[in-house]
């Protein structure tokens, strides 16, 4: 393991932030730690940086207990928010900075800032100041400065968040691509779970400081602890007190075993995809759902605003929760 | 290893809005160049103008504000040095080096330097020093600390003379007497400037991102390490902005030390209060010589500062 948390609480006055946290990251994985706002996610990454100190529980790193280590002796490489780039330094000097406090020689910095820098796609920006790159740039920036050091973890608060849509998607697979090349283990926050899914090999979501579910993000977005979880993941939508997600509804125009009948009352066509809204007549009245059907399916079944038709959970799915 | 296709830049905004540079901008983004660079570096060399019809160029709205400060800067501050600088021209070149080498003029001219650099250079270190405790540090009274630095500010000056002499005068509650002496005139100075240097530096350390110092922790620096290598570098503007503001307020102050120094001329008797004695005994030539003087003093102390600050900030 390279970082293993056991039993961490932390509070700010009396709002307990961090409640009894318990989380393992394997050695060269890819953690994804996810959560709505407010939830912790910062404040679990500062207390393994050692910029906050938890209230009890133990916090090891590569096998060492790192607890009661300050941040100079952690080895431990943070990316902040906000990039929190040194302003009046040059984007080699940020690089070299962690290099420089290790009084290494001025030649092998500079080959090794070299080396970031064209990691980072940086290359042709050494000279300039901070105030004089794009928000993408200087969040590579500040990650290049942090892998300058050999940390044994990478840590990232937010990576892409300040940054608009198209950029953090690319930035995103680059994430990824980086890391297969440098294999340092990896912690980045996010609120996106569409990210976490696709960056992460393991995702833990955090929410109210407590976590609740951790593993492969295909594991926990087939068989979600809770339906806070499977909420969290991705769309759902409820039928019959079950809570499954719009893909696997199936809209019949024949009743069958489990079918409740229903009124289609929108279609919305999204390219490939059709978003189809009805109302399910249930034992307990009328209830609005919807599902996520491609073209084909609405097609062959001939869906239209009005018709009459029978849905249910696909059978074979496994994961739905019961809510009622 | 990703090739520079792949490269995540930034560069969605600004086409239309950028329009010269349209014709270039592929062979740029080819260099890795994103195109919104302009916009926030303003150095990059290509002026951002609206190329559209029926809209103000923005740059217009500055000359209307360029105009009112040059007329109120005329009135209040050039009009009257400008009278000052012509009366003491009056005398020719021989006249004004006259006026300020006579024995008692250069005497009251050099205490005032030597004790205005004094106090400048402690008002540097302590002006920050206290910046840093009324911004990094929790005690009880804080408050009341914060809103007495700006006391010396709010007396009158001769208000504050007057503290000073019934505290430190020949009958000081005390025990200390430093009326009629030169040290006198010292803490008089450092009296009257305490705000200078706290008060440009503390919003500045305000508004200094904590972050920087975590970022440099979690590199490996020590705590004086970060001072000297992150926070020192983005105080040190402030800091010279405000010792300059001290240094030029204490060349020029008349009020609290009229009274604690007793002007005794060749001791304690500093320029602008032998100024006022010029002006009294009807030698108004002399005392624009002087003022000429002061005035020149403090103008080279900004510029130096200036320049300082310059050569910093081009050394990043
Ligand atoms: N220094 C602090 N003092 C007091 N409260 C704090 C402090 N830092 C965080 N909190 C509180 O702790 C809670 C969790 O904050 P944290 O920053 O860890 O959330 P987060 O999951 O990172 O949220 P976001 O996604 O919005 O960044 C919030 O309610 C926040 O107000
Ligand atoms: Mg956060």
């Amino acid at each position: 393991m390279a970082i293993e948390i056991r039993g961490v609480n932390k509070s700010f006055g009396d709002a307990a932030v961090l409640r009894d946290v318990s989380v393992d990251v394997t050695s060269g994985s890819l953690t994804a730690l996810l959560g709505p706002s407010g939830g912790g996610k910062s404040t679990l990454l500062r207390v393994i940086a050692g910029l906050e100190r938890p209230d009890s529980g133990q916090v090891v790193i590569s096998g060492r207990d790192a607890t009661r280590l300050p941040p100079q002796r952690r080895d431990v490489g943070f990316v902040f928010q906000h990039y929190a780039a040194f302003k009046h330094m040059t984007v080699f000097e940020n690089v070299a900075f962690g290099l420089r406090i290790r009084k290494r020689p001025k030649d092998e910095i500079k080959k090794r800032v070299g080396e970031l820098l064209d990691l980072v796609h940086l290359d042709q920006f050494a000279e300039r100041y901070p105030a004089q790159l794009s928000g993408g740039q200087r969040q590579r920036m500040a990650l290049a400065r942090a892998l300058a050091v050999d940390p044994e973890v990478l840590l990232l608060d937010e990576p892409f968040g300040a940054l608009d849509a198209q950029v953090r998607k690319e930035l995103r697979a680059w994430l990824r691509r980086l890391h297969d090349e440098v294999h340092v283990t990896t912690v980045f926050v996010t609120h996106d779970q569409e990210e976490a899914i696709e960056v992460a090999d393991t995702i833990v979501l955090l929410a109210d400081g407590v976590v609740q579910q951790q593993g492969a993000p295909a594991e926990i977005y087939d068989n979600p602890a809770s339906p806070f979880v499977m909420r969290f993941l991705g769309p759902v939508t409820e039928i019959d007190g079950r809570l499954i997600r719009p893909h696997d509804v199936e809209i019949r125009t024949e009743p069958g075993e489990g079918t409740s009948p229903a009124v289609i009352t929108r279609v919305v066509r999204l390219g490939f995809e059709v978003r189809v809204e009805f109302t399910v007549r249930g034992a307990e009245g009328e209830q609005a759902a919807w599902a996520q059907l491609t073209r084909e399916t609405v097609e062959r079944i001939a869906i239209e605003e009005g018709a009459e038709v029978h849905v249910r959970p696909r059978p074979a799915i496994k994961h739905s929760i019961q809510i009622a | 290893m990703a090739t520079s296709e792949t490269t995540p830049d930034v560069s969605a905004e600004g086409v239309s809005q950028d329009a010269p540079s349209a014709g270039t901008a592929p062979d740029e983004t080819a260099h890795d160049v994103p195109r919104d660079m302009t916009k926030r570096d303003g150095s990059a060399g290509r002026p951002r103008r609206f190329t559209g019809t029926g809209r103000w160029p923005v740059g217009d709205g500055t000359a209307i504000g360029l105009g009112t400060v040059t007329i109120f800067l005329s009135a209040v501050v050039l009009i009257p040095l400008g009278a000052v600088i012509w009366k003491s021209a009056e005398q020719g070149p021989g006249g004004f080096w006259d006026a300020i080498t006579t024995p008692d003029a250069w005497a009251a001219l050099k205490l005032t330097v030597i004790a205005s650099l004094f106090v400048a250079l402690v008002n540097l270190v302590m002006g920050t020093l206290i910046a840093w405790v009324l911004v990094r540090d929790s005690f009880p009274g804080k408050g009341v600390v914060d809103l007495l630095i700006d006391l010396p500010f709010a007396l009158p000056t001769i208000v504050a003379g007057l503290v000073l002499l019934t505290l430190y005068g020949t009958d000081s509650p005390v025990g200390i007497t430093l009326a009629y002496t030169r040290i006198g005139v010292v803490v008089a100075l450092l009296f009257v400037t305490l705000p200078f240097v706290v008060r440009t530096v503390q919003p500045v350390l305000l508004e200094l991102d904590k972050e920087m110092e975590q970022a440099a922790a979690s590199l490996g620096a020590g705590n004086w390490t970060i001072f000297r290598r992150i926070i020192l570098p983005n105080l040190v503007p402030a800091m010279l902005a405000g010792t300059a503001l001290a240094f030029t307020r204490a060349v020029a102050e008349f009020g609290s030390t009229v009274l604690i120094s007793g002007n005794v001329p060749f001791k304690t008797q500093v320029a602008a209060v032998h100024l006022f004695g010029q002006i009294e005994s009807d030698n108004t030539a002399a005392a624009a010589a002087i003022s000429t003087a002061l005035l020149t003093l403090s103008l080279l102390v900004l510029l130096a500062i200036d320049l300082l600050r310059r050569w910093g900030a081009r050394r990043g």
